[in-house]
């Protein structure tokens, strides 16, 4: 039943994302590639990067398209209503509780403890994208290439050396002026590479 | 006399609903860069703007927003809806905020096969992958040194510990995240109890 299974696995993603944005991305990653195996590592790198492209949260994003992938508009729709329902519940109760008691001083403990977790994962999930964009395959592939018998050359042949220093570059622009328009910076990189690859 | 009063009272909570969704929608609609832009732009329509909700009450409304699960730009329309028309307005802003990504994800995720096999396309979207690897590994940084100049020792452990579950040990994002939670709880109350033995 595809479409219970995409209610639930993007209500489990709603539920868990704490802190915005990017927190929902290892969350993403766990369900839809790790669990059900509805992307692959290289359609979830696409849809980042199309979702950090176009306006709205990445995890409606991500419902909508893994939705539409699936099952059609009828999938998105019951993804989409997954990931919202405990933003609904959750905030409303909230809302009440604050409306009553005017004190949110556990769930700001809460939120202090959970926010280097949060890091942590997003690291970790930015790790992989980073991994699978500058090596071929990503992970898995780095590991298949160590483990062959020609060690070295395989690595040197997977390894996309340009990638790497289009992120250094990047990576280097983004810290140098605060206050670069990231998506900017991501269409750079694109007309750069589409540059690299028509030449 | 009186049914005047109620129609022209049914009146102008359609107005405050109407306005409600099309503004979310527009706001969902052209807002790039995440939960955290989407809050400000509120803050400026609502607040400065329109002058529905006063600056403090916004203040609170945010935060509540910030430390519930799900997309930042959601729980923030449910918050405003709340505040603004109760359950109705929940509804009408919550579709204003969802709407706009689900139209466009859907018409991307329709041409997403034909995307793919062009190779013009891939080229692009791969150098726009090194863009948001770039783009993650600086937000990254930006959190990970800000909890790491908190000084709080057992914030960094947690940390690198939630790296390692989740990026070597591959231990379920939810676990760390209840974990976390838990522990939020506990230390919270560990040290209101201090501060209550203090005074």
């Amino acid at each position: 039943m595809i479409y219970l299974q995409l209610f639930l696995a993007f209500l489990q993603i709603g539920a868990f994302s704490f802190g915005g944005g990017y927190a929902a991305m290892p969350l993403i990653q766990a369900q839809v590639i790790d669990r059900y195996g509805w992307l692959s590592m290289s359609d979830f790198t696409d849809l980042v990067t199309i979702a950090e492209m176009t306006p709205g949260p990445i995890a409606i994003n991500a419902a909508t398209f893994v939705g539409n992938q699936m099952a059609g508009i009828p999938g998105a729709l019951c993804a989409t209503l997954g990931v919202i329902l405990p933003s609904c519940l959750f905030v409303s109760i909230l809302a009440y509780l604050y409306n009553r008691y005017r004190n949110l001083s556990v769930m700001k403990g809460v939120l202090g403890t959970l926010r280097p977790a949060v890091v942590a994962m997003i690291l970790s999930a930015g790790l992989s994208i980073l991994l699978s964009c500058i090596f071929e395959g990503g992970l898995a592939g780095m590991m298949a290439a160590l483990e062959s018998a020609s060690a070295s050359a395989a690595l040197a042949s997977g390894f996309r050396w340009r990638h790497l220093l289009l992120v250094i570059a990047a990576f280097f622009v983004l810290r140098k002026w605060k206050n670069v328009n990231p998506i900017l910076v991501m269409t750079g990189c694109g007309i750069v590479e589409l540059i690299c690859y028509l030449i | 006399m009186k049914q005047k009063v109620i129609m022209s009272e049914n009146r102008s909570k359609i107005k405050t609903l109407r306005q409600l969704f099309l503004s979310t929608l527009y706001l969902s609609a052209f807002t790039f860069g995440g939960g955290y832009v989407i809050i400000t732009l509120m803050k400026q329509k609502f607040v400065d703007k329109l002058h529905w909700i006063d600056e403090d009450e916004m203040l609170d409304l945010v935060a509540i927003a910030q430390s519930s699960p799900g997309p930042i730009a959601v729980n923030g329309a449910i918050v405003l809806g709340y505040k603004l028309a109760g359950i109705a307005g929940i509804f009408c802003s919550v579709l204003g905020a969802v709407i706009p990504p689900f139209v466009i994800l859907t018409i991307i995720s329709f041409f997403y096969q034909a995307f793919k096999d062009s190779a013009v396309i891939q080229s692009l979207l791969a150098g726009m992958t090194c863009g948001v690897s770039a783009v993650i590994m600086s937000v990254v940084f930006d959190m990970a040194s800000g909890i790491v100049k908190g000084k709080d020792p057992i914030l960094i452990v947690v940390m690198i510990l939630a790296f390692i579950c989740n990026y070597v040990l591959k231990v379920n994002v939810i676990l760390i995240i209840l974990f976390c939670v838990v522990l939020g709880v506990v230390l919270t109350l560990i040290r209101t109890r201090k501060e209550a033995e203090k005074s």
